[in-house]
């Protein structure tokens, strides 16, 4: 009795350590240019008035940047677009600046940094750069985020006929929390997800359960980045969909589940 | 949306441990709210603790977990048979076919906190015994929940501030909908931490009074904790009596971080999903649970959405006033009360409220009083301008 999770997808954004963006990331992931790993560069994001551009945190400029890229990629209204942000843990530096002032005497916390705080942070500015009304979504799920939030977005795709932006993203703590999860900078994918085939579809994507084995990347360095950046979890996926190869393939999720993406040529 | 069965349901707040001691509670008008002594804090607000919450202890197996937001979640799961009932859905539909879908807006951060005060005076290291992923993550008590249960599908926290465990209702329906999962585990856990309590206070939304949702005189919250939780399954023909979830609707303020829209516009449109979610019309509707925080901007804002859709012709109250505000917890814990309406027959009053204000025309319950109830709509909004409603109804 089950209908199947499928979509179609029509924009891709991609940010991560050495690739700036989801053009260099498809010439790197086709083997036509080799990955040399660099620190992440996050765009500053021009849709912010002045004042908040210079304010906005690395996790608000990375979500702008990778939902806007796949948002132009697809030609798609972003006022118009339901959201589902999924992330592993919110803005870490900000999370270090309240524990360390918690732990002293004076404890009398920045109002910004406390509404910054939360887990959909990032998910609120989005709303506020694009003035998108729609449902927004925000999970988590550690290291089965890009999972749990595929998961979630095709839910919205398929029942609600809603085209539906997934923004999956992690960014890095500084110690002394790094030691305890050593995400090692941010990164984030976006996928612009519809229900119906258009001129603009890429691929279509189904998602069943699956217990098999994900497939590591045959790049030794951005295998590295597929174990320890949660979003980027979906790099086999974006393998398939940058060399343009119809077939399977199985991601990480959540064990013992798998998810096994069946993928469609346009 | 196909309605979707509550098979079994349970609350735990300052008003007590679990649905008779919350019922008693709210029949009584009253409130669970004490001046604030928790931990070190020292600010002058009022609190809604849970009882009781460190004398809980973990199964060895599962000491990882260990911190203060855990133990409440196993305290909640162990209420009201709940987790006899989650046990009893594992073995007719297997422990792939089980969903966990929990809202939380900080988690276990308290241990967190706490580690930091005990850091390596040479390196700054955290101790050794602190574990982030499985007390500080946001994921960390829908994990917990899973282990608990020993369950192996799939599972999601959704943290949006004070909607949260409201979107958990709508994620999960729509799994159970393309049938994806046979019966989901969704609810909401916060609890008392200093990031949450010096947080609301930096931004002047906490009161030095025990809350007053809607009075003319509100001056803010009081932060609570609390655990709610409820199995939900597809169900085609429901017994009568039995709770329903009705419909859900989401929507976006795209307006400010940490202050509603003024006119109340996410939180209509949220309503308006939910109504259109269930088929329902304003008519439809015999009680509303509002989010009523009791800032004086909050209940402004949601008073003129409410009043734009429902009149002033719908019964109302924020039970905030009882239980304070349970946060990430609170969507899940005001649903289990309309699920207390509809079985009951009563509607709740608003401790703390003593006049309401008259700028917004609402017909806001002061007092708890008997009436049948069929069904009944809850509203939860989150900073980021995160909204959620939920329909409530009793199947006949």
């Amino acid at each position: 009795m089950s209908r199947p999770l499928t979509a179609w997808i029509e924009g891709i954004g991609f940010l991560a350590p050495g690739l700036p963006d989801w053009p260099t990331a498809r010439a790197v992931l086709r083997g036509e240019q080799t990955y040399e790993n660099a620190p992440s560069v996050l765009p500053a994001p021009a849709i912010l008035p002045p004042a908040e551009r210079r304010r906005a945190s690395r996790v608000v400029k990375l979500t702008l940047a990778v939902g806007l890229e796949a948002a132009a990629h697809a030609g798609a209204d972003v006022a118009t677009l339901a959201t589902v942000f999924s992330a592993s843990g919110a803005d870490g530096h900000n999370c270090h600046a309240l524990c360390e002032q918690l732990a002293t005497d004076d404890r009398q916390i920045s109002p910004t940094r406390f509404h910054n705080s939360v887990h959909n942070a990032a998910a609120g500015y989005w709303g506020i750069a694009t003035g998108a009304m729609a449902p927004c979504q925000v999970i988590c799920a550690y290291d089965a985020s890009f999972g749990a939030g595929l998961i979630d977005a095709l839910g919205q795709v398929v029942l609600d006929r809603q085209t539906t932006l997934l923004i999956a993203y992690d960014s890095e703590y500084p110690e002394p929390l790094f030691a305890k999860r050593p995400v090692p900078d941010v990164a984030g994918v976006a996928l612009l997800l519809t229900p119906e085939r258009s001129e603009r579809s890429l691929a279509s994507i189904t998602v069943t359960p699956a217990s098999t084995v994900a497939e590591p990347i045959g790049d030794a360095a951005l295998e590295a980045l597929r174990v320890s950046i949660p979003a980027l979890r979906a790099l086999p996926l974006l393998q398939k969909l940058a060399r343009g190869e119809a077939g399977q393939v199985c991601l990480d999720y959540l064990p013992p589940m798998q998810l096994q993406v069946d993928i469609g040529l346009c | 949306m196909t309605p979707l069965l509550l098979s079994a349901y349970t609350a735990t707040t300052c008003l007590g441990r679990g649905l008779d001691a919350t019922r008693a509670a709210l029949r009584a008008g009253r409130s669970g709210l004490v001046p604030c002594t928790f931990e070190t804090v020292q600010l002058d607000t009022w609190m809604g603790e849970v009882a009781g919450v460190d004398a809980e202890t973990l199964p060895e197996a599962l000491a990882i977990y260990n911190c203060r937001n855990n133990r409440l979640t196993q305290m909640g799961l162990e209420t009201d048979g709940f987790a006899d009932r989650v046990r009893d859905a594992i073995a007719r539909y297997g422990k792939s076919r089980v969903g966990v879908f929990l809202g939380t807006s900080t988690a276990g951060i308290l241990q967190t906190e706490l580690a930091y005060r005990r850091r390596d005076a040479e390196t700054g290291a955290l101790p050794d015994d602190f574990h982030y992923r499985t007390t500080h993550n946001s994921f960390s008590l829908a994990e917990f929940t899973r282990d608990y249960f020993g369950l192996e599908g799939m599972a999601m926290a959704i943290s949006t501030a004070c909607s949260s465990s409201a979107k958990v209702f709508a994620a999960a329906a729509r799994q159970l909908e393309l049938g994806t999962i046979d019966a989901a585990i969704v609810g909401g856990v916060d609890t008392l931490c200093l990031t949450t309590l010096y947080g609301f206070a930096s931004l002047q939304l906490t009161s030095a009074h025990p809350c007053r949702p809607y009075d003319a005189a509100r001056n803010g919250i009081s932060v609570g904790e609390g655990a709610a939780f409820a199995l939900l399954e597809r169900c085609d023909q429901p017994a009568a009596g039995s709770i329903l979830l009705l419909g859900t609707g989401e929507s976006s303020d795209a307006y400010h971080m940490s202050s509603p829209h003024p006119e109340g516009l996410g939180a209509k449109l949220a309503m308006e999903a939910a109504l259109r979610s269930a088929g329902l019309g304003v008519g439809d509707i015999d009680y509303i649970n509002l989010h009523g925080t009791s800032t004086p901007a909050n209940d402004a804002a949601e008073g003129k959405a409410v009043s734009a859709l429902f009149g002033n012709t719908v019964p109302c109250s924020s039970t905030k006033g009882a239980t304070g505000h349970t946060l990430g917890a609170a969507g899940a814990v005001e649903a289990i009360i309309c699920a207390l309406t509809l079985t009951d027959g009563f509607l709740p009053g608003s401790p703390g409220t003593e006049n309401v204000d008259p700028a917004i025309p609402l017909d806001y319950l002061l007092t708890t009083r008997d009436g049948k109830v069929s069904r009944a709509l809850t509203n939860s909004f989150g900073f980021g301008g995160s909204n959620c409603s939920l329909i409530l109804g009793v199947a006949k």
